[in-house]
């Protein structure tokens, strides 16, 4: 079964109302703490698991995941240490790396994605790489079974909506907010309009991220029909302060969406 | 006003360099604002409000001094295109002023900006002032230190100036919150770049209002000696004023073109901030791919250098299109060979230059030969007292 089909597979058998999928930075606070984290999030309900690669610019994230990254890379982790976190967690979850697009390009696409096909994991976030950068790459994911997640936001245009959902594998990775990740009190007005507008332009399991961070906004998304909830930042910060919180947060967020 | 589809392309890429490289969240911001500078350039009325503006407000045309006894003692004839004379003491005025009247016809509100030196976030304070738009510059921590002068006066200007205190605490954190700025109040907001980095449109706009500087000072030079420069030098942090001389010689082939970077402690250390002089695998940064430090895993790595305008780790993409095809060379120069160019030109000419500019002044009185150079004196150097002195 191709990484892609192992996604697919995931949402269809979440069991919730939408897919619980926790974002964990691998490498933070301690490699060995991420992968314990990583482990407590598949036993608390996590359908599909986001793995973070600490990056030293990472242009996308608020301020919780930059300082996150930049405590992991102090730590020492390495896209060595990174791969091995998601090997150990990818026989019980469905693991797509959330990776900026100079690590990936650094080593040679081929060879990054040659290693990471080998840990295991199911697809690939590139957070600053849009449609215009994005053919190659997609083209040697699909030639390894693995699926590059695009992005779109708010401020995507209708025609360009409908081009990145087309080309769209594993799933939708759909910002909810008009900025960086990070947590707010509450959710856009707007969410179920972004919701819909992206659900109507792709094939593929729509999945809600950015700003989400209480169980009452997962669910709140997935009323609003989202195939998937993202959380990051909230358990990020969790992770730093108080790593055996992670659980009983991921635990409430399942219960919300069962 | 121009047809959009009548103008010619903005260029996005300079063979494999350049690119937009950034959150979805902004790739309809740069078409707009790709397709803004495309009918804007293309305007007459807005070319005319601009050149007027450089003109009454930013003092230009700059002159071209022919630098008498820099000359005698080098033994070759050596111009200084002064750009140090713009108003606000750098070529930075003139990408600003052009940025901002951009914005005020795009209809956003409020301007950001990064700086590394402070003589961008000072010129975009400026022109925020004279057109009464908000502004917010982030700054390094480390910048705010050795450039004190320059936050005064930003403040004094009315802009609001946002400390950086991650990572290097310099010009490449002081970029990255810009863009995260920009990221989340991407409709009411323009970004103003400072260089010529960043994703496209941002290096060819960026060129574009600079090359003012190689266009005056290549009519000047034919005016003056009745032909072209042998060579042309400038400072490369970013490398706009760079661009902003070389665009106007570039089809001529016989001038030669020389960049000159940053080398810190020395390139053979890591503490320099010279991408292109040293070469290597291109990378990622702000949003384009270009000559970048960075590590193994493509980890960027913090650059250094005295002058904090150069102390970044990457480069326009253009610079590397133009390296890679052997049309500009690249060359660093070292803190303290700045350091002793910086003290020789104050007493050799009068002129005190910025630290930045005195790398390329250092470059041109090292070199045994040459027959008629061109060197960009991009700035003053009023602000690096304080750093050459020691005390900050």
């Amino acid at each position: 079964m191709s990484g892609e089909q192992r996604l697919g597979e995931a949402f269809a058998a979440s069991g919730k109302h939408a897919a619980l999928m926790p974002y964990v930075m691998a490498g933070f606070p301690t490699p060995a703490d991420s992968l314990a984290i990583g482990r407590a999030c598949v036993q608390a309900g996590a359908d599909v698991l986001e793995l973070g690669v600490p990056y030293s610019d990472p242009l996308a994230d608020g301020p919780v995941i930059h300082a996150a990254g930049t405590r992991a890379l102090a730590a020492g982790a390495s896209m060595a240490s990174v791969l091995e976190v998601g090997r150990a967690l990818a026989p019980s979850v469905p693991v797509v790396l959330m990776c900026y697009a100079n690590m990936v390009f650094a080593p040679g696409a081929e060879e990054f994605l040659e290693r990471l096909a080998r840990s295991g994991a199911c697809g690939l976030i590139v957070p600053d790489l849009p449609l215009e950068e994005a053919g190659a790459l997609r083209r040697a994911c699909d030639a390894r079974g693995l699926a590059l997640v695009p992005l779109v936001a708010p401020t995507t245009p209708p025609e360009r909506l409908a081009a990145i959902g087309a080309g769209a594998r594993g799933f939708l990775y759909t910002v909810s907010v008009v900025g960086t990740t990070g947590e707010r009190a509450t959710l856009q007005e707007s969410l179920a309009a972004v919701i819909a507008r992206a659900k109507a332009a792709t094939d593929v399991p729509v999945a809600v991220g950015f700003g989400i961070s209480t169980p009452q906004q997962a669910r709140a998304a997935a009323d609003a029909g989202a195939d998937g909830v993202i959380v990051g930042t909230r358990l990020v910060r969790a992770a730093g302060e108080q790593p055996d919180a992670v659980a009983e947060l991921v635990g409430e967020l399942a219960t919300a969406l069962a | 006003m121009s047809d959009g589809d009548a103008s010619p392309a903005v260029e996005r890429r300079f063979g494999p360099y350049g690119g937009q490289f950034v959150p979805e969240t902004l790739m309809p911001a740069l078409a707009e604002l790709e397709q803004a500078w495309a009918q804007a350039r293309a305007d007459e009325g807005f070319a005319r409000e601009l050149s007027g503006l450089l003109r009454d407000f930013g003092g230009r045309p700059t002159p071209l001094y022919c630098a008498r006894r820099l000359s005698e003692r080098t033994g070759r004839t050596v111009y200084l295109k002064r750009e140090d004379l713009n108003h606000t003491g750098s070529h930075k005025l003139n990408n600003a002023l052009g940025q901002a009247l951009l914005a005020r016809r795009m209809g956003k509100r409020r301007i950001i900006a990064e700086t590394g030196a402070g003589q961008h976030g000072v010129a975009t304070a400026t022109v925020c002032a004279l057109l009464g738009i908000e502004c917010v510059v982030y700054m390094g921590v480390a910048d705010m230190h050795r450039q004190r002068p320059n936050v005064q006066r930003m403040e004094l200007l009315g802009a609001t100036v946002r400390p950086v205190e991650v990572g290097s605490t310099t010009l490449k954190e002081a970029t990255s919150e810009a863009i995260r700025d920009w990221v989340s109040n991407v409709e009411s907001t323009h970004y103003v770049i400072g260089s010529v980095v960043g994703p496209a449109p941002y290096p060819a706009l960026v060129r574009d209002l600079q090359r003012v500087i190689g266009d005056e000072a290549r009519a000047q030079m034919l005016e003056r000696e009745g032909r072209l420069p042998t060579r042309v030098v400038a400072c490369v942090g970013g490398g706009s004023n760079a661009i902003g001389t070389f665009a106007a010689f570039i089809a001529d082939e016989q001038v030669e073109l020389v960049g000159v970077e940053a080398g810190g402690e020395g390139i053979d250390t890591s503490r320099h901030g010279a991408p292109l002089t040293v070469g290597g695998r291109p990378g990622i940064l702000h949003g384009s791919r270009s000559a970048v430090m960075q590590d193994e895993e493509g980890q960027i790595l913090q650059a250094h250098s005295i002058s904090a305008g150069l102390d970044y780790p990457g480069a326009g993409p253009e610079h590397a299109f133009l390296r890679d095809s052997g049309r500009a060379r690249y060359e660093a120069v070292t803190d303290d060979q700045a350091l002793a160019a910086f003290g020789q030109l104050a007493r050799l000419e009068g002129i005190i230059p910025a630290l930045e500019t005195a790398h390329a002044l250092a470059w041109v009185l090292a070199q045994p030969d040459g027959e008629l150079d061109l060197v960009c004196l991009s700035g003053r150097g009023d602000k690096d007292l304080a750093t050459v002195l020691g005390e900050a």
